[in-house]
């Protein structure tokens, strides 16, 4: 017979081994799907890592891959911890996108080491305001921010086509003739282009120090300081919170900001390192938002976590990009991220529980 | 033939072997009590008879027929029914829906029910057996000793023929516990057991049988009430000679008042009027305790004066200084410390280190932080400091809160509390569920307290206890203060009048 138990004290080693045991589980279930679907696993996980993480172009386009879910997922991660669930990332990227996008076109001319700063200060102003409205919401009115965020990322998507696609906006191409028949964003100006690091043969984007940078903010913010405590008190124990005299109504709201302007830093990322332009309809296909909330669950809203989660199934996603054709359906790359967010979040159930197999005892055998 | 009988029983867990052999018999139609310490394998004991538990070794008979729970599903279909003392509540849900919750009998089974008839039948039982409560309160908005009603309801709408009740009085006056012993008293005539789990003599003496004693584990005897005193079950129990309930003398210098409330006011949970024109005084050096029935505004007392909760009326005036209110941070820093009701969701963060549970309240403060910084060391050595002053048993300053004994995180809390060096205490239900060792040592550091020139507020239903500690008694009923009586010459009786809202005119 099998029974779930209550562990009693949960080991350290357990917070390591858990998520590698899951990940394990999800490429062995992984393996069932490839041969059911007439695929040599060895060769397609071979090509899947091949593509993902061997060799310096793959990896230069991992990490263009890795850098929204850095994003978004720290965005998440922030916020959970508080037991704040903010699934507004993917809208809170779009603003910031959209105000970054503003403030390169508004300076263009000056350069870089300015416009740069510009782009990042506009795209977190964007996600955090845009997160204050939750916030807001939930702090005085206690309404649930998860359906706010959620639907706000509706809203946030509709005003990014509307710029776009349906208005002669400040955003949209309208120099040449053919960009009215097929709408795009204005081109940013070069100086707005974000640069890239070259360390050995590898390409950096900038956006991806930036955002390791802001995961050891985090970091220490949550660790080391004041905030950080009164957010662990808070997200364990609201009660404890306020019988301690802690203020919880102005830390929602600066958690939340801050967890909007991480995913709007996001969205300038977007704009400075990749698309160079507010590209409406690539931002909203790619779903970063979403993804991002994967990337906490999986990190277990550690910062460091989120890096290296973010990297991992970046390389699973860009391998997608790169593999899919006619022997290899683009849902296979879906279907192993789902896999892994699966068998991630049971594993979760084996920190705190542990699994006995016993038998049932019959009933002679009294000692 | 016993109604239960458990031969040999045997549990283990990590490193402790919580049952080690245990024999216990009860019969039909008996109150039949576990007496022991916190610790001394009660709890698991009747977890393993209600099926939260597989025992390791031994058996469960019922009825004389050998039975094998894989479930607590399995118990309660055997008819037997707990009554734990941490409740097991839904509490969004109304009295009427929990009591019907996971029944799969007759009407309450039904995929649709009629609530009404399920008010009427809550209502009835509440009537027959005086734990009357509002069927259609949502058990949030109950006190925590109403909530315990809700918890006996639920047992005896299910008409369990096995009624297990984990330390029930901790929440019930003296006249509510006597009114709960004819329940169980009444329920046993009908030829239920009753297993009563407790570790106060006088109630184990005034309401049981017949009395098994458990220490460390093992039994230590079973015997019959009628022929056994509270001292002789006392020295089985600990194991040598305990007193909780006699008055301490102690050297009292009281000084000037620390605490005044004038004409306070307060809503509670549900909006109504909770407090209503309360007014005392507490004086530097004096435990006042506040005596009455779960329910009647202490809680909302507790919370007005320590600014959890907003008041709509009246001022709170803490060493001289008027409070604006409504403001847990300025009450902290005015020198209100506050031990909560609830200690493991308010008086700590349950999933967060000792360590940090210790500067839970001082994390602002300039020994601690560093400008926005937190000092981790000076954290740690204040966390292991409180641990050797108030001897808190744990491994290190890095185990969570909640992973501490009831008397152990009270320490920490104590510790804590007394740390900010406070003008006023205010203590609810500051003892309740500990055993009789660590209700020595809180008794002892509120005592302490007082001396040393705190003011401090006992808020407690346990009239031995303010008996033993209180200087002067201020009665509450339904929100108003009611009466005040000197503790030296108060009696249970006068008292008990008083918390029921009978009120003569002073002589």
């Amino acid at each position: 017979m099998i029974r779930v138990e209550r562990r009693l004290e949960q080991p350290r080693w357990l917070s390591l081994a858990v998520p590698i045991g899951s990940l394990i589980v999800a490429f062995v279930v992984m393996t069932g799907v490839l041969l059911v679907t007439g695929h040599d696993p060895a060769t397609t996980f071979r090509r899947l890592f091949d593509s993902a993480f061997l060799g310096s172009a793959e990896l230069n386009a991992t990490f263009v891959s890795a850098t929204p879910l850095l994003f978004t997922g720290l965005c998440a991660a922030v916020a959970f911890r508080m037991q704040l669930f903010n699934i507004g990332g993917e809208g809170q990227l779009y603003v910031g996108a959209i105000f970054a996008a503003a403030a390169a076109l508004l300076v263009s001319g000056v350069p870089g080491v300015v416009a740069i700063p510009l782009m990042i200060a506009a795209g977190a102003l964007g996600g955090a305001l845009f997160a204050l409205i939750p916030a807001v919401l939930r702090a005085f009115l206690k309404t649930n921010e998860i359906i706010v965020s959620l639907m706000l990322n509706y809203v946030a998507a509709l005003v990014l086509n509307y710029l776009i696609f349906d208005s002669l906006s400040y955003w949209r191409d309208t120099s040449s003739p053919e960009a009215k028949v097929f709408p795009q964003g204005k081109p940013l100006p070069d100086a707005a282009s974000w640069p890239l690091s070259h360390i050995g043969g590898l390409e950096l984007p900038f956006g991806l120090l930036l955002g390791i940078v802001i995961a050891g903010v985090v970091w220490v913010l949550y660790s080391r300081t004041r905030f950080g405590f009164e957010v662990q008190v808070i997200g364990d124990s609201p009660r404890a919170a306020t019988y301690a005299g802690m203020r919880t109504r102005r830390k929602i709201l600066a958690v939340m900001a801050l967890s909007g302007a991480i995913a709007g830093i996001g969205g300038a990322s977007q704009d400075g390192d990749v698309r160079h332009l507010l590209d409406a309809r690539g931002l909203s296909a790619a779903g970063y938002g979403y993804a991002g909330i994967v990337v906490a669950a999986l990190a277990r809203y550690n910062p460091f976590a989120v890096v290296l989660v973010a990297f991992l199934l970046g390389g699973i996603q860009n391998a997608g990009y790169t593999l899919q054709g006619a022997d290899f359906p683009s849902g296979l790359v879906g279907v192993m991220q789902g896999l892994i967010l699966f068998c991630a979040l049971g594993g979760e159930l084996l920190i705190r529980h542990r699994i006995r197999f016993e038998r049932r005892r019959p009933a002679e055998s009294v000692a | 033939m016993p109604a239960v009988s458990l031969h040999g029983i045997t549990k283990r867990f990590p490193g402790v072997v919580a049952n080690d052999g245990v024999d216990f018999e009860a019969a039909e139609g008996e109150v039949h009590a576990l007496l022991g310490e916190n610790g001394a394998g009660k709890s698991t004991l009747s977890n393993i008879l209600t099926g939260l538990y597989r025992p390791d070794e031994g058996s469960v008979e019922l009825y004389g027929e050998r039975v094998e729970f894989d479930s607590p599903r399995d118990a309660l279909n055997a008819g037997i029914c707990m009554v734990h003392q941490h409740f097991r509540l839904v509490p969004p849900f109304t009295v009427a829906e929990n009591v019907i919750l996971g029944d799969t009998r007759g009407e309450s089974g039904r995929f649709l029910v009629h609530p009404r008839h399920i008010e009427r039948r809550v209502a009835e039982l509440g009537e027959r057996y005086r734990i009357a409560v509002d069927p259609r309160a949502r058990v949030w908005q109950l006190s925590l000793g109403e909530q315990q009603r809700v918890e006996i309801l639920k047992a005896l709408y299910r008409e369990a023929k096995i009624l297990i009740l984990d330390e029930p009085t901790a929440v019930l006056t003296p006249q509510e516990a006597e009114s709960l012993f004819i329940t169980l008293r009444a329920m046993a005539a009908e030829g239920r057991t009753v297993i009563f789990i407790s570790h106060k003599l006088h109630e184990v003496t005034a309401v049981a049988d017949r009395v098994t004693v458990l220490r460390g584990g093992k039994t230590v005897a079973t015997v019959d009430t009628a022929e056994s005193t509270t001292q002789s079950l006392a020295s089985l129990m600990v194991g040598r000679e305990v007193d909780v309930a006699t008055r301490v003398p102690r050297e009292i210098t009281i000084g000037g008042p620390v605490l005044e409330l004038a004409g306070v006011g307060a809503t509670g949970d549900r909006g109504a009027e909770a407090l209503h024109d309360v007014t005392m005084t507490v004086r530097s050096g004096e435990i006042v305790a506040v005596a009455g029935v779960a329910g009647n505004g202490q809680r909302e007392l507790a919370e007005a004066i320590t600014g959890m909760r907003p008041t709509t009326a009246g001022t709170i005036t803490v060493d001289g200084k008027p409070l604006k209110g409504g403001d847990a941070r300025e009450a902290i820093h005015a020198g209100v410390a506050h031990v909560p009701e609830d200690r493991l969701h308010t008086g700590v963060a349950p999933s967060l280190s000792i360590a940090s549970n210790t500067v839970l309240k001082s994390y602002r403060g300039a020994q601690i932080a560093h400008g926005p910084l937190l000092r981790l060391s000076a954290i740690k050595e204040r966390a292991l400091s409180l641990i050797t002053n108030y001897d808190v048993r744990t491994s290190g300053p890095n185990v969570p809160a909640r992973q501490l004994s009831g008397g152990n995180l009270q320490k920490v809390v104590l510790g804590r509390e007394f740390s900010g060096e406070p003008r006023v205490l205010i203590a609810a239900s500051p003892t309740r569920g500990l055993d009789v060792s660590a209700i020595e040592t809180v008794h002892r550091y509120l005592r302490e307290g007082a001396t040393g020139g705190m003011g401090i507020v006992l808020i407690s239903e346990d009239l031995d206890e303010i008996l033993a500690l209180a200087d002067r008694i201020v009665v509450m009923y339904e929100g108003r203060i009611v009466g005040e009586l000197d503790a030296e010459t108060a009696t249970k009786d006068a008292l008990g009048l008083l918390m029921a809202g009978v009120t003569e005119p002073v002589a």
